[in-house]
């Protein structure tokens, strides 16, 4: 790492800045999708199974977690946007710091998670959800998720690498909603049949939703789960992070 | 030769592991200081590939390569910081406008936000791009995106440039622009390594000319020296009837086999090694057998000649191939 590893690596979130004010409507799109998903959610599909109070105190994290997870498809998508566009043999036989462009990417997609879930809030808020926790559970919730979401940051940008091709990478999408849908956002695992519970019980999005409910004092949560949340993603970027960084320089020969 | 700006020296590439694609077979070649490096060769020759290894972006599987005068495997970001690429592709960020493009790049090369503004300004005037304020890269004409990616290659004030294919898709004039560019470079004491398909090009801006065929050097010199390679100055025949093409040709003082054709233009082309001689039998000949001709020209052979004479003899005799290149 040189001394110029933050200015690179800030002229590469500027870029990706630069990008959301040329196509603000991608973003908006980003940000509604979410919304999409709660309405369809709460008052289509509703009922909430085995859920025991407000589904809506139940549904609202199990959404934030859901928002977070699908992160993993931008990230995908634009990493692997980038890295068949010309512009990165530019960057290569330049003297930036090698990883700049990774950084400038977790960072708008950072900022861009953390904005999905302001705005989701902001929507359960005016449908009348509320979160019952303290302040500081509140500020911890939002912490989990964006932990949960960088964990998939991490495993979105080595998907891109190794699948590579644009053609590829709608594959890798179409495989991530089952694992979003098969986790306890709309329904306690109670519910299911025995295999699936389990399957359920033990998605990574799962442990964030549990703590996260906890944490805004909704039905379906557990107390002490918040450790869950926080060592599955560790677990995940313990593996993810290294491999996309190694694949990363790799690419660059 | 003393203190040359590149060094390739016995580089191997193939592409795709076990069985793949060689691309580059033992390649060597060495640039002077301040000189034009035309590398001229078909397509699937290994000029891009060449051009890839020597700006860093690809590792050679065997070999030495020093740009600069550091290795591009050990030194490989001392060489990023002296060198400028403009790729066969453009390698533009086409959601940006031109400006946006150029500042984002001279900021990573450490030129600091003040100075990259400058510099950017500066080679939008320069390759007259000035008015395209916000508009995005994707939105520019061909040959308008090959101007800023140009300006972009040279952000840095290079000591070393790479060229790969610089005019492919331009009009005669943005051809032009590109030559003069390249040729006041050369003038501050740039280096340039242009790769080209188009002979004219490595005629008009090369010192010396590395014809690449086959992922090798077959020949490296001054244009006039790879003129002389293919030794002889040649006679052209241009008839007044094309049906007549076929009996004309054994009338040239040479084997049937070296006489090249070419039917559009009526058009027959051999080489000689005495040139009144051959002139003059020529001119008896066709007098004797009622061949009109239109016109008869001694003159040396093209780079296009000397091209195809390298690159495969079965492909010089065979007039179509002249009219693809
Ligand atoms: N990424 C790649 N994977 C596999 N083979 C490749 C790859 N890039 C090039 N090749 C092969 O290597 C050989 C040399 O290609 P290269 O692009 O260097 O040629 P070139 O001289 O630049 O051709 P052109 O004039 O068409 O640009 C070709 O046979 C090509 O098919
Ligand atoms: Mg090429």
């Amino acid at each position: 790492m040189s001394t110029y590893a933050l200015t690179d690596s800030w002229t590469m979130t500027r870029r990706e800045l630069a990008h959301w004010a040329r196509q603000p409507v991608q973003l908006l799109v980003g940000l509604v999708f979410p919304v999409m998903l709660l309405l369809m959610f709460g008052y289509l599909v509703g009922g909430g199974r085995g859920v025991t109070g407000d589904y809506l105190d139940y549904l609202v994290p199990g959404m934030l977690a859901l928002t977070m997870a699908f992160g993993l498809e931008g990230t995908l998508l634009a990493v692997t946007q980038d890295l068949n566009k010309g512009v990165i043999d530019r960057f290569r036989s330049m003297p930036m710091t090698n990883g700049a462009v990774l950084v400038g990417r977790s960072i708008a997609d950072m900022l861009q998670s953390a904005l999905g879930l302001a705005v989701l809030i902001g929507v359960a808020y005016a449908l009348g959800w509320r979160a019952h926790g303290s302040p500081g559970g509140f500020l911890g919730a939002v912490g989990l998720l964006l932990f949960f979401r960088f964990a998939m940051l991490w495993i979105g940008i080595h998907l891109a690498m190794v699948a590579g091709k644009p053609e590829l990478v709608t594959a890798v999408q179409i495989l991530v909603w089952p694992v979003g849908f098969l986790s306890n956002a709309f329904a306690t695992p109670e519910t299911m049949p025995g295999w699936l519970g389990t399957v359920v019980e033990w998605n990574p999005m799962s442990h964030t939703a549990t703590a996260v409910r906890d944490l805004f004092g909704a039905p379906g949560g557990a107390p002490g789960h918040t450790w869950a949340a926080i060592v599955w993603p560790l677990a995940l970027l313990a593996v993810f992070f290294p491999l996309a960084v190694r694949r990363f320089g790799r690419l660059s020969k | 030769m003393a203190d040359p700006a590149i060094t390739v020296e016995g580089v191997r590439k193939k592409y795709g592991g076990k069985g793949g694609k060689v691309a580059l077979d033992g390649l060597d070649l060495q640039v002077t200081r301040g000189t034009v490096h035309g590398v001229l060769g078909p397509n699937g020759a290994g000029k891009t590939t060449l051009v890839r290894i020597l700006s860093t972006l690809l590792r050679p599987d065997a070999g030495r390569v020093e740009v600069a005068g550091r290795d591009v495997l050990t030194h490989a970001r001392e060489v990023r910081f002296r060198i400028g690429l403009l790729g066969q592709h453009a390698a533009l960020d086409e959601e940006l406008g031109g400006r946006q493009n150029l500042e984002m790049f001279g900021r990573l090369y450490h030129l600091g936000t003040r100075h990259a503004r400058v510099r950017a300004d500066e080679l939008l005037e320069r390759f007259g791009l000035a008015g395209t304020g916000r508009k995005p890269v994707k939105q520019y004409s061909g040959g308008m995106r090959r101007r800023l990616d140009l300006a972009a290659s040279l952000i840095s004030e290079p000591e070393v440039l790479f060229l790969d294919e610089p005019t492919t898709g331009l009009d005669p004039r943005g051809r032009a622009e590109v030559w003069d560019s390249v040729r006041s470079l050369v003038g501050g004491g740039t280096t340039v390594l242009l790769t080209t398909q188009y002979l004219e090009e490595a005629d008009q801006l090369a010192d010396r000319i590395a014809v690449v065929d086959g992922g090798r050097v077959i020949a490296d010199g001054t244009a006039d020296q790879l003129k002389s390679l293919t030794g002889a100055d040649r006679i052209d025949v241009t008839l007044r009837d094309a049906d007549q093409l076929g009996a004309a040709v054994a009338l040239l003082p040479v084997p049937e086999d070296a006489v090249t054709v070419d039917a559009d233009r009526r058009l027959l082309s051999a080489p000689v090694t005495d040139r009144m001689t051959a002139l003059s039998s020529v001119v008896r000949a066709l007098e004797e057998t009622g061949i009109e001709a239109e016109d008869i020209a001694l003159r040396r052979p093209t780079l296009d000649e000397v091209f195809l004479h390298l690159t495969g003899d079965e492909r010089a005799s065979d007039p179509r191939v002249k009219e693809a290149v």
